[in-house]
């Protein structure tokens, strides 16, 4: 029954909380630029516009895909709230993210493309660390799901420091931030036009939005996941830290500039190599 | 219902200006003058955007490109022709190559006057170009209803 509740939950709030999210991201940034920035609702106006919009959709397939995007984003979401296993979790994350690259490297546009290629590589940087935390949680917890993993009685975090760090890392590339916008950036200044998003416009683009809504908020609830115990007092905790990250994605994102995608690529694996697997290895051999 | 107005999405063009006018239009998005908060956002992308802002005179072999970059723009759309040269030509208006205005390839809504244009009368420029975007998407509502 609980589970239910929190899918249902999870599906009618996850977008409102996701568009807030992308909106305080906004306001936080402007005012970061000495701006005063758009309103804290500026990305539900923008999705409304977008759905007022005329579609340029080039052949049908785009529509599919974008709609497969969101639905197995959302199924992702619902299986993670429902507190499923989490390595099902990632490997349906994995397919709904190949639909995007799917609905992008379609059309036969060159920067869409480049887009999609990019997004393939952002994919490989991230993959590693995402299924090291599924084994380091396993290793920390005794399970890989997610109900049992948070009732147990020590936060995971105590036993997998490393793994923190290194999936706030790769999360930077989830997020789609800067230094590692590569894909599509949430700045004009690209030299790939809007690289993955090119094509998109009016209503696929509107969905592709509430699909990084859904994402977002899925993203943080895995961060959640370091922190939540069987004591009820770890709930406030662990919302506390996913806005602390959402932060620190926030403040990267306006220091940094643009790395190019060879760093992307080895850095996001030293880091996996240096916090995930040591921290794994250190599980194993002296606990 | 103001659907649109909320946030305009920019798509800026850099026809034969002297780039005195597209100065003063990233000049909008600096602390000083910040469109963004009325959610303005300069796009780089036609397909993402609402209102094309046009600097510079229309010459032989920027024609396609204006036409091309217009046709791209999702409905409703609308076009702001900011600087003398953009609106007529300007000093350029008899050079050989110099087609003229905005207005020589494309429809353009409104007309943002200057040498170069300041930021306040660029921004007045969309507030107006805002109202004529709501124009335009109640027709494409009514004519869509319409047709059902």
């Amino acid at each position: 029954m609980g589970a239910v509740i929190s899918v249902v939950l999870y599906i009618l709030l996850a977008p409102i909380v996701g568009g807030l999210l992308a909106g305080l991201d906004r306001k936080i940034t402007a005012r970061m630029q000495g701006r005063i920035g758009p309103s804290i609702l500026q990305p539900f106006y923008d999705v409304r516009k977008l759905f007022a919009k005329e579609t340029l959709s080039i052949g049908k397939f785009q529509y599919l895909t974008i709609i497969s995007f969101l639905i197995f984003v959302i199924f992702t979401g619902a299986c993670f709230f429902a507190g499923l296993d989490i390595l099902l979790v990632f490997f349906v994350l994995t397919t709904a993210a190949m639909f995007f690259v799917l609905a992008a490297g379609l059309p036969n546009s060159p920067f869409s493309r480049m887009g999609a290629m990019r997004e393939l590589v952002q994919m490989l940087a991230y993959e590693p660390m995402v299924l090291l935390v599924a084994v380091g949680l396993y290793k920390a917890t005794g399970t890989f799901v997610i109900k049992d993993i948070i009732s147990s009685d020590v936060s995971a975090i105590v036993y997998l420091p490393g793994m923190f760090i290194g999936f706030l890392y790769i999360l930077t590339i989830k997020f789609r931030k800067s230094p590692f916008d590569l894909s599509t950036s949430h700045h004009a200044h690209q030299e790939l036009v809007k690289g993955i998003t090119t094509e998109l416009s009016g209503k696929t683009f509107a969905i592709l939005e509430i699909t990084h809504w859904y994402e977002n908020v899925m993203l943080l609830g895995v961060v959640a996941l370091f922190i939540l115990n069987s004591s009820v007092w770890s709930i406030p905790v662990a919302i506390v830290v996913c806005l602390l990250a959402y932060f620190l994605e926030i403040l990267i994102d306006n220091t940094c500039a643009r790395v190019k995608w060879d760093f992307m690529l080895k850095s996001a694996w030293i880091v996996t190599i240096i916090f995930g697997t040591v921290n794994l290895l250190i599980l194993q051999y002296l606990f | 219902m103001a659907k649109l107005s909320k946030s305009p999405w920019i798509m800026h063009y850099d026809g034969s200006s002297c780039n005195g006018c597209d100065i003063e239009v990233l000049a909008c998005l600096t602390p000083v003058y910040d469109v963004e908060r009325f959610g303005i956002i300069n796009t780089g992308n036609p397909k993402h955007a609402d209102i094309l802002l046009i600097t510079g005179g229309i010459n032989t072999q920027n024609k396609p490109v204006v036409e091309q970059i217009y046709s791209q723009m999702p409905n409703p759309k609308v076009v702001v022709a900011v600087g003398i040269c953009a609106c007529n030509g300007g000093v350029f208006k008899e050079c050989y190559n110099i087609l003229g205005g905005a207005d020589q390839v494309i429809p353009v809504d409104v007309y943002v006057p200057g040498c170069a244009a300041r930021p306040e009368s660029i921004i007045d420029g969309v507030v107006k170009a805002l109202d004529i975007l709501e124009k335009k998407q109640a027709e494409m509502e009514n004519k869509a209803s319409s047709e059902e």
